[in-house]
């Protein structure tokens, strides 16, 4: 009977102090600390404790709270045995807390000492994330180096990418068959960092095609990539001169269903039989599909991703593959532009620099030393 | 101002939304939540200007008569049709308009995604065949992992299995996390030479 009565006013009541306290056969949880979860954004209190001596024979852990004014302690949640951690998600910030873990056996608890007052608050910086700072920070002061050293007129050698100095070439090739080029910006849409990069590319090509006066094909397959293709493509017409002639019809939207994208290009590949084919973005499992059907209608063929898995369909089924950072490179290379050759630059040394410290730690480990938590994002 | 107007913007919001990563206050959370409904606004936006260049491609095709036009009506049909059916009866999981994705556009992307087998089988014949150091190494490779991973590979040699792991999981995953290692630094590069202003092909090239 007094076992259910406990059980009823835990269950209902806010606990009074004394019922807490009580002289059980088993022992409560020990070191309970009470802190404010660092990194977040408030309202969150992270409390630890020591499992009892007799975890494996109670229930589970109990954690109650009171603020400064309460004289009774309100459960807050609660946790299986052998789990000595818990946050209280209700907390509310500003406001002083303390905390009990009670260990609970057939509803009746024992409860620890209580912890000290602890108040949450928003933090206003994420201390877990310094080391993506610094390596932002120095690779930002790397790139911005190289360009300005670039502006002052340094000759930065660049080596020959073969897919890139195709280009030239591949639009050369459509104009002579009077064929259109087929450029896909990959099935990613703009918030993909190789979509980004496919619309530079895009650019480049697309003043070589005004250039030579050829006609051009951008199937799109978001909306948001049709918008800003479209505005590329009229962008880089006006910028060689020749606003006029841009076509409405060069830029197209097609659909958001991966297959169905491209069983249109696959259509587009046999029915107008484009003299190029670029494919340059981020794909998935259509790209084979795509780069076969080119391959067949006998396309010069230039692809470019930063995919992995579909780095080898590219590699046999087109002329040229730009593997993967290579694809970001494209921009720099095709422009010629100082500026850009010199962020190049800012790329390979970033590479060494990660090399060297790949190589320090694996040579630290074998002594035992682990320095991996340092490169950890939280 | 048509071209700094563009690169303000940018600059603003990439620096903003970079800053916004390392701060966890609420009014930081707030921001980034607050942009994210602007990036969907944005986006209802351009599929309007999307599904106008569609009706308008489609249409000229029909109206010129263009190679291939009935397609171009079928494609026209099916889109006003799935919107009509979609917004007069929901799109609730036993609605007409589920009912159509399931059983037509479900199986046609299927039917899609069968035929790479076919295409696999062209690409892999023309990529093994031996015409360069690289070509042969590529199929001796490749003949190794596949054997390796049938079951009747232990029969040639009970290490043949375990070699062909070797393969998959050293030089191949060696050379994909080099790959990845340059993919990191180019868009690293990429998002700050855009965000900086370095960047300006997408507006065109450099003026």
């Amino acid at each position: 009977m007094l076992i259910l009565l406990i059980a009823v006013l835990y269950q209902c009541l806010p606990l009074p102090s004394c019922l807490l306290l009580s002289a059980r056969s088993y022992r409560p949880p020990g070191e309970v600390t009470a802190i404010d979860k660092p990194n977040d954004s408030g309202s969150v209190i992270r409390l630890e404790w020591t499992l009892s001596p007799d975890d494996e024979t109670i229930d589970g852990y109990t954690i109650l709270r009171r603020t400064a004014d309460d004289t009774v302690y309100t459960k807050v949640g609660s946790t299986i045995h052998g789990v000595a951690g818990f946050e209280d998600e209700k907390a509310q910030d500003g406001v002083q807390y303390q905390y009990v873990v009670a260990a609970i056996k057939n509803g009746e608890m024992v409860s620890s000492e209580p912890t000290a007052m602890v108040t949450s608050y928003p933090q206003l910086f994420h201390t877990g994330r310094i080391n993506v700072l610094l390596c932002i920070a120095a690779f930002a002061l790397t790139l911005l180096y190289f360009v300005f050293r670039a502006r002052t007129g340094q000759n930065l050698f660049i080596r020959k990418i073969a897919g890139l100095a195709a280009v030239d070439e591949a639009v050369g090739r459509a104009t002579e068959m009077g064929k259109p080029i087929l450029y896909v910006p990959g099935l990613g849409d703009i918030d993909w960092t190789a979509t980004i990069a496919s619309m530079n590319i895009l650019g480049e090509v697309a003043k070589k095609i005004a250039l030579y006066d050829s006609a051009l094909i951008v199937p799109n397959r978001w909306s948001v990539t049709y918008t800003v293709s479209k505005e590329v493509v009229k962008e880089a017409f006006v910028s060689e001169g020749s606003p006029e002639k841009f076509k409405e019809e060069y830029v197209r939207y097609v659909t958001e269903a991966q297959f169905g994208f491209a069983a249109a290009i696959t259509g587009i590949m046999m029915r107008e039989k484009p003299a190029t084919n670029f494919f340059i973005g981020r794909f998935w499992a259509e790209s084979l599909i795509m780069a076969e059907t080119g391959a067949q209608t006998g396309a010069f063929q230039i692809a470019g991703t930063d995919s992995v898995l579909q780095l080898p369909f590219f590699v046999t089924a087109c002329d040229y593959t730009l593997i993967g950072e290579e694809l970001y490179a494209a921009s720099a290379y095709l422009s010629r532009e100082p500026l850009l050759l010199g962020s190049l630059k800012a790329q390979d040394y970033g590479k060494l620099v990660v090399l060297l410290i790949l190589f320090g730690f694996t040579v630290i480990s074998f002594f035992g030393i682990d320095l991996l938590p340092i490169l950890r994002v939280q | 101002m048509k071209r700094k107007l563009p690169l303000a913007i940018c600059f603003f919001m990439g620096i903003s939304m970079m800053i916004q990563f390392f701060i966890p206050h609420p009014t930081s959370l707030n921001f980034g939540s607050m942009i994210y409904k602007w990036i969907i606004v944005l986006m209802a936006f351009a599929l309007v200007l999307a599904i106008g260049n569609l009706i308008r491609h489609h249409g000229f095709k029909i109206q010129k008569g263009k190679e291939d036009w009935p397609y171009s009506i079928v494609t026209l049909t099916s889109m006003v049709a799935m919107a009509i059916i979609g917004l007069a009866w929901g799109i609730d999981p036993d609605s007409l308009y589920q009912s159509i994705y399931l059983n037509i556009m479900a199986p046609l992307g299927g039917t899609m995604f069968a035929l790479l087998a076919y295409y696999m089988a062209s690409a892999a014949y023309r990529a093994f065949r031996a015409r360069s150091l690289e070509a042969t190494l590529l199929l001796i490779s490749a003949f190794v992992v596949m054997i390796g991973f049938m079951p009747f590979g232990q029969y040639i040699h009970p290490r043949f299995p375990a070699f062909a792991e070797w393969i998959m999981k050293v030089p191949n995953m060696a050379s994909q996390r080099g790959i990845l290692l340059g993919v990191a630094f180019g868009s690293i590069a990429t998002a700050l030479k855009i965000i900086l202003g370095i960047e300006r092909s997408w507006l065109g090239g450099k003026e």
